[in-house]
């Protein structure tokens, strides 16, 4: 194909005209599987030179359907299964899931729930946006930031194997609650990561927030505009470095975040410095939410008196009559849920992570549909990259922080 | 001006279109259903009436209920008005023999691949759409999934026995 | 006394300034402690791969310094997450195109045996597509199971023939998969 001039529409939605360099298009495929894309995802790219006429984009390499699956399993199995949508991150896509049923079954939870779920949740956003900019560090060549950040999951992880029992996808939590208290080593490791955490967060902040050839790759690479955003369904970091400061936990808060003082971070031209910007200064934020929840941990229990939905503890299922009914019908999955329909959202790491849930009243969801954020702005993806180099293509990617299993579920 | 209530939005609603439209309240959302024919125009007035303001497309997703003769499959809207933090749900259905919708890619860019999943689970066609594709399946799968008559598993696997696996 | 545990000689004849043994064991020897990993990772268990790669549970160690995302100059498939059956087709081509002598690491549940998704779209294990020399499972398994799985790769690496490759049955094993 011949061109010597060629349109597209630009990242702030107008149409722009380029002046073709080789005088044809070749077609690129970059993926699906690829080094520098982190997951799976295909791109052909037609390209002039090392610019990037137009993108299109295959998805659905990793689709292991959720929601199919989801219209099998009792209430209480399908933690597992939200575990896997954002893997970086799993106690909130959790604790999202277990607030949608609370929503539904009318559960109040006690206050010292809340915040250990907020303390367990912001945990979660730390390791990812660690992960995501420590990755876009990676890809520009920095290798340095991502082995001293790794460490630091490393730390999180042994958190959350004390409460939860695993490292990744955690499982955690319980509709109602928590499966058991935070014991004394977890107080320990987290007084230890409070502590510890802020001065190697320092180090790696230092190695790229004003470095001047991370500046020079990243400052207008990729690109986009708020009101693009908005018509694209954007949300999370991605949104707010457009400007738009839309925050689930400050427009519908759960979980008592409006108990909490923190800032949301936005940044200006929402291209990839900005993303990166405001991941690094929003983990600043949540260690300030965990500083401010742990202080003020209230006294009382960690799950809530429901006994229909949450497991007895098992010397009861051993000694009363009613513990072990209700321990026999929990384990198979006849949990009393109402009939009816529910959308909640939480702030995930990478923006509203929703859950439509339609109940008929029966053992299992007679419809789940999870409302994945990575799904809905990776769509945008194309006009984001057009008229870029290819080299910015691979870092807008990677700041986009597009996460295998939500994309697909 | 003063936020409105459920009851002023059903008004406008009357006001504005003359056909039926069904709604109910749960768990403090508002759900309306209307006419596959008219969807486009009323998400059009909920996103762009000065008083409605549902600018911001939250999701959209697909529904099969076979149970409801003649209104079988459902596309359901979910909106978010963020200047007064209201939220809509609004679902319009159609006939399992005749699964199209119109597209609200007119209104919204990012109803793009969300579309496209719905019409890889369901089947549900939307005219007008840029790119009807499977998105998340293979091209050359003949069946929708999600739809209540189709196995969860894959009924050709034979490692595992069915009877073992309580199916 | 050093506490350096000095790795086994193999079986050979010894004199002054000399060591006799076998080709096999010494290109075992050489193979297993300078492999170059393909890390195939798609979901969860590439997220705890990359914790085995970083410096707590480092690889490097095992010789694993370089990430080789070519199949041509990689020695171990390491697959790691779901594949599901759009992703079957091009795991067996990454597959091919690796050069002999090649070994397969299948890390965790989904890619042993399809995992918790028993569903219409997930391929019940890599063992319908390419041959797997090491299963992991785990879900995701630790960094220390990864490990162990390497070092089960390792010791095939060390003590295979150097005609298994020529060999009939291999090349048996490889038509079943469709892959001449």
């Amino acid at each position: 194909m011949s061109v010597q001039k060629w349109q597209n529409i630009g990242p702030d939605g107008k149409t722009h005209t380029y002046d073709s360099i080789e005088g044809e298009l070749a077609t690129l495929n970059l993926g699906p599987t690829h080094p520098a894309t982190h997951g799976i995802f295909q791109n052909v790219l037609k390209m002039d030179g090392e610019r990037i006429h137009s993108a299109e984009p295959t998805i659905g390499y990793i689709h292991r359907a959720f929601e199919k699956l989801a219209e099998r399993r009792p209430f209480n199995q399908i933690t597992p299964i939200t575990d896997r949508l954002n893997y970086c991150s799993s106690p909130i896509n959790n604790i999202g899931w277990q607030l949608t049923v609370e929503k539904l079954a009318g559960i109040q939870v006690p206050k010292r729930v809340d915040y250990m779920r907020v303390i367990i949740m912001e945990l979660a956003r730390i390791i990812d946006h660690l992960v995501c900019n420590a990755v876009i560090g990676v890809d520009t060549g920095a290798l340095t930031g991502f082995t001293y950040m790794m460490q630091w999951r490393e730390k999180v992880y042994e958190m959350y194997e004390e409460v939860s029992g695993a490292r990744l996808t955690t499982n955690i939590g319980r509709i109602g609650g928590f499966e058991r208290d935070f014991s004394r080593a977890f107080h320990k490791k987290l007084k230890a990561f409070l502590q510890d955490f802020p001065k190697a967060f320092k180090e790696f902040s230092n190695l790229l927030e004003r470095n001047r050839i991370f500046m020079d790759r990243t400052i207008n690479a990729g690109p986009i505009s708020a009101e693009r955003a908005l018509s694209y369904s954007f949300t999370g970091p991605n949104l707010r470095a457009t400007g738009v400061d839309y925050d689930v936990r400050v427009m519908t808060p759960y979980c008592s975040y409006e108990d909490f003082d923190f800032v949301i971070p936005v940044g200006e031209s929402g291209d990839t410095y900005d993303r990166f910007m405001v991941r690094q200064e929003e983990i600043l934020q949540s260690l300030r939410i965990i500083h401010q929840a742990y202080d003020n941990l209230p006294e009382g229990d960690y799950h809530a008196e429901v006994p229909e939905y949450y497991l007895p503890d098992k010397e009861e299922v051993y000694r009363s009559m009613e513990a072990l009914i209700y321990h026999f019908k929990i384990v198979m999955g006849e949990t009393p849920i109402p009939k009816g329909e529910v959308y909640n959202c939480v702030e995930g790491a990478n923006g509203e992570l929703g859950f439509y849930l339609v109940s008929d009243g029966g053992r299992t969801p007679y419809r789940l549909h999870f409302r994945r954020p990575c799904f809905i702005y990776y769509q945008a993806y194309p006009e984001m990259i057009s008229g870029a180099l290819l080299s910015d293509a691979i870092i807008t990617m990677s700041s986009l922080n597009v996460i295998a299993g939500e994309l697909d579920a | 001006m003063a936020a409105l209530t459920s009851e002023d939005i059903l008004d406008a609603l009357k006001q504005q279109f003359p056909f039926d439209i069904s709604f109910a309240e749960s768990y403090g959302m508002l759900t309306i259903e209307a006419p596959r024919e008219h969807i486009i125009d009323v998400l059009r007035f909920l996103k762009e009436d000065e008083r409605m303001g549902y600018a911001f497309l939250t999701d959209i997703c697909g529904i099969h209920i076979p149970a409801d003769v003649n209104k079988e499959l459902g596309v359901i809207y979910h909106l978010h008005n963020w200047r007064e933090n209201r939220r809509i749900r609004v679902k319009t259905f159609t006939r399992i023999g005749d699964p199209k919708v119109d597209t609200a890619t007119v209104l919204w860019s990012g109803a793009n691949w969300m579309e496209r999943e719905t019409f890889d689970f369901y089947g549900i066609e939307f005219t007008g759409h840029p790119n009807m594709t499977r998105i998340l399946n293979v091209e050359d799968m003949n069946y929708h999934p999600l739809l209540k008559q189709y196995h969860l598993e894959d009924a050709t696997r034979t490692d595992k026995d069915d009877r073992f696996f309580g199916r | 006394m050093s506490n350096v545990k000095i790795g086994e000689k193999p079986p050979g004849v010894e004199g002054q300034g000399f060591f006799a043994t076998s080709l096999d064991s010494l290109v075992g020897m050489a193979r297993a402690n300078s492999l170059w990993p393909l890390p195939f990772a798609t979901s969860c268990c590439g997220i705890e791969f990359m914790a085995t790669m970083g410096s707590n549970y480092d690889l490097a160690r095992f010789g694993m310094e370089r990430m080789s995302f070519s199949p041509r100059q990689a020695d171990i498939l390491m697959v790691m997450g779901t594949i599901a059956k759009k992703m079957g087709p091009i795991l067996q081509q990454v597959y091919i195109q690796m050069a002999e002598p090649k070994w397969v690491l299948s890390v965790g549940a989904c890619a042993c045996s399809g995992g918790i998704f028993d569903t219409y779209s997930v391929l019940q294990g890599i063992d319908k597509v390419i041959p797997v020399d090491v299963y992991v499972p785990g879900c995701p398994p630790r960094p220390e199971q990864i490990l162990d799985g390497i070092m089960k790769i390792q010791e095939l690496a060390k003590n295979e023939s150097l005609r298994r490759r020529h060999s009939d049955e291999y090349r048996a094993l490889l038509e079943k998969y469709n892959i001449n």
